[in-house]
């Protein structure tokens, strides 16, 4: 008890002076939660401990995001600035797994490549990196673990609602013209990668993951240094970062120094043992073989999905105005087809009209327009991909909390004074 | 009134790093050994976020994944001491 009678006093007497994002914690006795203070609607079905804890908070160089964990840093997009087809660089979602990140210095950063599947080896740095022939992907990347705290039952880890995503338009190199400098033997089977980070006890398994070499070099396998035309921020990679289009964030390897070509299946525990899903669970396309068990593979390609961003569950709406339901939609790169929105709960469908086309790797926007009736108008919305894949109606359980897909419900309720 | 000082200092020092505000934890007993413990790795909103929800099984291989696999140098006793408090305050 003295530890909340400490805070109360604290956020009394730190509430003359200090604001976050704009919001008086103190206001927080008065809503219940710091996030309901902020005015942040927070899922309803997240843990009680993310709806207690988490608030808007700054990162240096960042909008106010989600502040699920301050260390390691994870810092989810408030939905609010989901409703485009491009997430600014400033809003971008901020995860990470060990809380040692050193501020990199662009001058003397070099990428190191080598590794017993490679002819040769190589140290590069960013100008160099920049000589080589620049490609853009509009890409989507987004965390395994998106809408974990979403899983009933809950599973334990950092607990996202929608926001562990983004999509941006990503320039760098290709990842295959690099490969292509030092040379893949024959026997060359993963391309792993490390990046600047680690843990802040010498025994945590530092944060290394591979990819297979048919992935590794796609022309769309970047190691990028723009992010919508500008430099990476910090906490998105900076100076550079591997960006693997359709696969989950896992795989984006920030501040990215070394890359290895190994003809042996990389074994460490952020490969071995974590992101991985159980086999025949998810219509896994993408099949990363070398590191398939008889049990469990690592999770590659995102599910399709969608999201609701124009409203959040329970608004009120006026019955009888037509009301623009939008949202976006997207998969593991094989591109959205159709966007399905149920206005009476999933009882009958209608297509709704798709944005601008992006490529296949990005967001899709969609908007569709309805007479909402007096009472609960329950809306939802469900994606399908060009290779007939579909949101599921109900979870797919699996032990870490991925690939969450199910198919969104809000409630608008209409009344004829309703907004 | 100390360590409130101190605290608000820090709270207005914070934003030139990132803005971080001290994540206070149920007063119980063992709560020593979790800030002693834990916070070194990690700041302990990841407690907070992670409960009401896991099972008395589940905080005890959480405790013992941090040490066998993450490393985190804590003896028996005290990796016993954090468990109970987990699974008294954070549990479900």
């Amino acid at each position: 008890m003295e530890a909340f009678m400490t805070r109360r006093r604290l956020l009394a007497t730190a509430a003359t002076g200090v604001s976050l994002a704009g919001t008086s914690l103190a206001a927080e006795s008065l809503f219940g939660s710091p996030a309901a203070a902020q005015g942040l609607n927070l899922p309803a079905n997240l843990p009680e401990g993310v709806r207690t804890q988490a608030h808007l908070g700054v990162l240096p160089g960042k909008k106010p995001l989600i502040k699920l964990t301050y260390r390691p840093p994870n810092y989810e997009t408030p939905i609010d600035y989901l409703g485009t087809a491009i997430t600014p660089n400033d809003a971008f979602f901020v995860r990470y797994h060990l809380a040692d990140i050193p501020p990199v210095d662009a001058r003397s950063w070099k990428l190191n490549v080598a590794g017993d599947g490679a002819n040769g080896r190589l140290s590069i740095d960013l100008d160099g990196l920049k000589q080589l022939p620049a490609t853009e992907v509009t890409a989507v990347c987004q965390c395994s673990g998106n809408r974990r705290g979403l899983f009933e039952p809950h599973v334990p880890g950092v607990e996202w609602g929608y926001g562990a995503m983004g999509c941006a338009t990503w320039k760098g190199a290709r990842l295959k013209d690099v490969l292509d400098k030092v040379g893949l033997k024959k026997e060359a089977l993963e391309i792993v990668f490390d990046g600047a980070d680690h843990g802040t006890v010498e025994k945590t398994p530092d944060f290394i993951k591979s990819i297979p070499v048919w992935k590794a070099v796609e022309d769309t396998t970047l190691i990028a240094y723009e992010m919508n035309g500008q430099p990476l921020p910090h906490w998105n990679g900076f100076p550079a970062r591997i960006v693997v289009p359709g696969w989950t964030a896992t795989y984006w390897v920030k501040h990215v120094t070394s890359i290895a070509v190994a003809t042996k299946p990389f074994d460490g525990f952020w490969m071995k043992s974590a992101y991985r899903i159980p086999l025949g669970k998810f219509p896994v396309v993408s099949r990363f073989v070398s590191q398939e068990t008889a049990a469990d593979t690592p999770i590659t390609d995102m599910v399709v999905n969608s999201l609701i961003t124009s409203h959040r569950d329970g608004t009120s709406v006026r019955s009888g105005a037509p009301v623009s339901v939008d949202g976006i939609a997207w998969d593991g790169g094989f591109g959205i087809r159709t966007v399905d929105v149920s206005v009476d709960g999933g009882n009958t469908w209608k297509a709704a009209a798709l944005g601008a086309d992006l490529g296949k790797f990005g967001f899709r926007t969609w908007s569709y327009r309805f007479l909402p009736k007096r009472g609960v108008n329950t809306v939802m919305a469900r994606a399908a991909n060009v290779i007939g894949q579909t949101q599921t109606a109900e979870l797919i359980l699996n032990p870490a909390g991925y690939h969450h897909n199910v198919v969104q419900s809000v409630r608008l309720v209409a009344s004829p004074g309703g907004v | 009134m100390r360590s409130i000082a101190v605290i608000a200092f820090a709270l207005v020092a914070a934003p030139a790093l990132a803005q971080e505000n001290p994540v206070l934890l149920k007063a119980a007993p063992g709560l020593d050994k979790v800030e002693a413990h834990c916070a070194s790795c990690h700041t302990l909103d990841y407690i907070a976020i992670n409960s009401p929800f896991p099972s008395a099984v589940l905080w005890d291989a959480e405790v013992a994944k941090m040490i066998n696999v993450f490393g985190a140098p804590i003896d028996a006793a005290d990796a016993k001491a954090i468990a109970e408090y987990l699974k008294k305050n954070y549990g479900s």
